[in-house]
């Protein structure tokens, strides 16, 4: 062990005791006590409801506590704003990265936005001065980022970065990721875990809420688990994942691999020599009733545009599809479900819902979107006919919901994904795409949706996915699509590539 | 089968920095609206029921049938238009050219009949023609050429402001009118188009008030109630989601500009009927009138969204309004004033007031 790290654990950083928060009727936590000591890494789990964002909220200083008092390096600390807590060394990274710079601004502008908002700025840069500072917060980050690269066009995983770096440059002491790698590839999340660890010999403490054992297991010092707002488990490495699972939602986790079964010889869908790009390998694919298939690899693989290709939103550059041998060529998304082939895109908000005020803003219209004209011919909407259809997916699906007319705003993660696997299973189709079905869905809710997914026997199911494990829990057969060339998986890389190497030295 | 344990945790949302209400914590429990929201949805209607209370005191020619029936007819235009405006926005646009878009067939209606002595059907018809081209270039602009909403349709309501003078050369088209190669105009107003704005069913509703009925009536069902109005929602909800659900959200959005623009020239045939000449300043207020109508329905029934029925109640709200002030003598330059009071307090109130608590 390293002397100073060494040296460094025992002091705690950020101390919260008996914190309470409730929402009228509704306790959110309800005596929640916490330790975060410098030079660690503490998992925060939780299933989606659990009060994980609630306490996050409380020591970003977004919420103010009911009841509890919560040290900061054994000083008071009772944060007014946001603002407040940044200053005080608490910076918290949000899994949504583009509130953190806009399009227009360079990289090393959203490096500094926080410094521009403040008033030690001056008020004239020039744009040497702005570099030098840009360059001075990545080199203390120890990281390297494009500076004159538009924001926009930066990926999540660089954005993540920016939002870590802004944090360092602001003295944080304690700094809280929430979801960091949802929308990372492995190489990157791998790239993210060497930065944290990296942070975490310098004293800082983390707090870190992942969904994804993997990146908990790879990274944690400490584990604990909220449930229904009180502390259910808490333990130090080495740490039993499997009882904080099981603590978590309240059951042991029935497998976690997909049973082995036999699929039925009938082709459903067939792709021959499709090339995404002129230049790309051909891809050839069979996909059988009743088979689920995944797709994994990193970020910008290719494998959301393989989905969205399939479903009618760009044509192949070449290569042809089979579509229960025939041929099928769809035009856009509304040829591709009339034929039976359906979408659900990556990240639910953007893809599949309508805002919570709006018509169609409910489970009965979020159902209904794609089917109003199959149900409906004369144009007439019959509420009845709405809302029996989100009956019967809210019972198949067991939606914790209060009805077909709930907004999707008041359901958890995981029963909006619920509801949008509800609206694609309402009608039978004959492939179902799914693009990253499972970001901020909690674990028991994952076994529904798999459960859901795997039961379907007419038709196939085409999965992406950047996450190994998940593949590995759902999918029949599994891929790897990378440079646009697919692959059967050959089983390596099963965890991301972890810090271990690193720490080891360490 | 999910363990009544974890039931129970998952049925409890995460509170949060979202816009996750309350409300929405406890599924279970039948919703129970709060006085304070009650208050907002119902704030529109009881502010109305004061003014007619209060005018009525105040001046007891207030509450008389012919005087309501008057201030319908001074709104049915306004609500119209309004109601075309507010299927642009469900589309998640906004027309601002039915302003000019309605003064400019005013005078296409006039120069029809005055310069080229067309009856009263062919200027109808000739009327609603032009009126449908001008939605297919909006929706043009707007959805082939990606120009934004607000641009391509401030863009329009500019250059159709300045169309209409161009074949008077700036003059009003009335019976006599010199036209700019020397000769005058020798066609006139026919009665049966006049009627459009003057005639009245059963002698006593006005012919106005029916067409605003009937388009209210119609915009509403087709928004509210048919799957076209649902997509129309979808498209200006989410435009991708709607287009990955497989709707066709361009002929959408292009049909919701052909509405309110053919609203717009409906809104034109009844100004050019009842002023019965070809007002060159006619359309002036109507743009701004029927957007303030269509964003006060935001607040009615707090919808927090475009919808007909709320911006039918929203150009009443204001005409009575107008009318009781009017009554008490309040000077005319005051009315923009009071129109724009009412305008900020609706607006306020739907999105200040009426926001969840976070």
């Amino acid at each position: 062990m390293n002397p100073t790290t060494a040296a460094s654990t025992t002091q705690v950083r950020l101390a919260a005791r008996g914190i309470v928060k409730s929402f009228g009727p509704t306790q959110a936590l309800d005596g929640v006590d916490l330790e975060v000591r410098s030079g660690e890494i503490l998992a925060l789990m939780g299933a989606n409801g659990a009060g994980k964002s609630t306490l996050v909220n409380i020591l970003a200083g977004v919420l103010a506590p009911d009841q509890g008092t919560i040290t900061l390096n054994g000083a008071a600390y009772l944060p007014r704003s946001p603002r407040n807590a940044v200053a005080a060394g608490i910076a918290t990274v949000h899994q949504s990265t583009d509130r953190i710079g806009a399009a227009g601004l360079t990289t090393a502008d959203a490096l500094l936005l926080d410094r521009f908002a403040s008033r030690q700025s001056p008020l004239f840069l020039s744009r040497r001065s702005v570099r030098r500072q840009a360059e001075a917060i990545i080199a203390r980050a120890g990281i390297s980022l494009p500076l004159d690269r538009d924001f926009g066009d930066l990926g999540p995983a660089d954005r993540q970065l920016v939002a870590i770096a802004r944090a360092i440059s602001a003295d944080a002491s304690v700094l809280i990721l929430d979801e960091p790698t949802a929308s990372l590839s492995q190489t990157e999340a791998a790239r993210l875990f060497d930065l944290l660890t990296e942070l975490k010999v310098r004293g800082l403490a983390i707090i870190y809420i992942s969904h994804r054992l993997s990146d908990l297991a790879t990274l944690a010092d400490q584990a604990v688990v909220l449930r229904g707002g009180q502390i259910v488990y808490d333990a130090t490495r080495p740490i039993d994942f499997t009882a904080a699972v099981t603590a978590m939602i309240g059951r042991p986790l029935a497998h976690a691999h997909a049973i082995a079964r036999n699929i039925a010889h009938e082709v459903v869908f067939r792709l021959r020599q499709a090339r995404l790009g002129p230049d790309t390998a051909p891809i050839d694919l069979d996909l059988h009733a009743g088979e689920v298939v995944a797709i994994t690899g990193p970020l910008g693989a290719g494998k959301s545009r393989l989905l969205k290709t399939i479903f009618g939103l760009h044509p192949f550059a070449s290569g042809s599809m089979e579509l229960d041998s025939r041929s099928y060529a769809p035009g856009g998304p509304a040829q591709a479900i009339a034929a039976g082939v359906v979408l659900a895109g990556e990240d639910r908000h953007r893809t599949s819902f309508l805002p919570a005020d709006w018509p169609g803003g409910t489970i009965a219209g979020t159902i209904s979107l794609p089917y109003l004209p199959r149900w409906f011919p004369h144009g007439w909407l019959r509420r009845e006919v709405e809302d029996s259809a989100a009956e019967a997916g809210i019972r198949r699906l067991g939606i914790r919901a209060s009805g077909p007319c709930a907004t999707l705003d008041t359901l958890s993660g995981g029963n909006q994904q619920k509801v949008v696997l509800a609206r694609w299973q309402a009608e039978p189709a004959r492939l179902l795409l799914l693009d990253e079905p499972f970001q901020g869905v909690d674990v028991g809710a994952r076994a529904d949706i798999i459960a859901a997914i795997r039961d379907n026997r007419q038709s196939a199911t085409l999965i992406a996915t950047s996450d190994t494990e998940e593949a590995l829990e759902i999918a029949d057969r599994i891929f790897t699509l990378e440079h646009h060339r697919l692959r059967p998986w050959a089983g390596d890389n099963l965890l991301p590539a972890g810090p271990t190497g690193r720490s080891e030295v360490a | 089968m999910t363990s009544s344990l974890e039931q129970a945790q998952a049925s409890t949302p995460e509170a949060g920095l979202s816009a996750v209400g309350v409300a929405g914590s406890k599924p279970q429990v039948p919703p129970h609206v709060p006085l304070s929201v009650a208050a907002r949805r119902w704030a529109i209607f009881l502010l109305l029921l004061v003014q007619l209370v209060g005018f009525t005191f105040a001046q007891p020619a207030f509450l008389t049938a012919a005087n309501l029936l008057s201030v319908l007819q001074a709104v049915s235009v306004v609500a119209i238009l309004g109601a075309g405006v507010t299927v642009t926005m469900a589309v998640g646009g906004f027309d601002l050219s039915i302003g000019a878009v309605a003064a400019s067939n005013v005078m296409a209606a006039s120069y029809a009949m005055v310069v080229w002595g067309l009856g009263a059907v062919e200027t109808v018809l000739l009327v609603l023609l032009f009126g449908i081209v001008i939605g297919l270039i909006n929706a043009l602009l707007i959805v082939r050429l990606r120009i934004p909403d607000l641009l391509a349709t401030l863009a329009i309501n500019f250059l159709l402001t300045g169309l209409q003078l161009i074949p008077t050369a700036g003059r009003s088209i009335a019976t006599g009118l010199i036209l700019p190669d020397g000769s005058s105009a020798t066609g006139s107003f026919v009665a049966g188009f006049l009627a459009i704005g003057r005639a009245h069913v059963f002698g006593i509703l006005p012919l106005p008030v029916l067409l605003m009925l009937v388009v209210v009536a119609l915009l509403y069902v087709l928004t509210e109630h048919t799957r076209f109005g649902r997509l129309f929602f979808a498209v200006g909800g989410n435009e991708l989601a709607a287009r990955l659900a497989g709707a066709p959200t361009q002929r959408l959005r292009l049909g919701a500009y052909v509405i309110s623009a053919t609203l717009a020239s409906i809104g034109g045939l009844i100004v050019a009927a009842r002023v019965g000449r070809g007002d060159v300043s006619s359309g002036a207020s109507l743009l701004l009138d029927s957007v303030a109508a269509a964003l006060i329905g935001y607040a009615v029934l707090n919808m927090r969204r475009p919808n007909v029925l709320g911006t039918a109640v929203g150009a009443v709200f204001v005409g009575i309004l107008l009318n009781g002030l009017t009554m008490l003598n309040a000077p005319y330059y005051a009315q923009d004033f009071v129109k724009g009071a009412v305008l900020v307090g609706a607006l306020a109130l739907t999105y200040g007031l009426g926001r969840r608590p976070a």
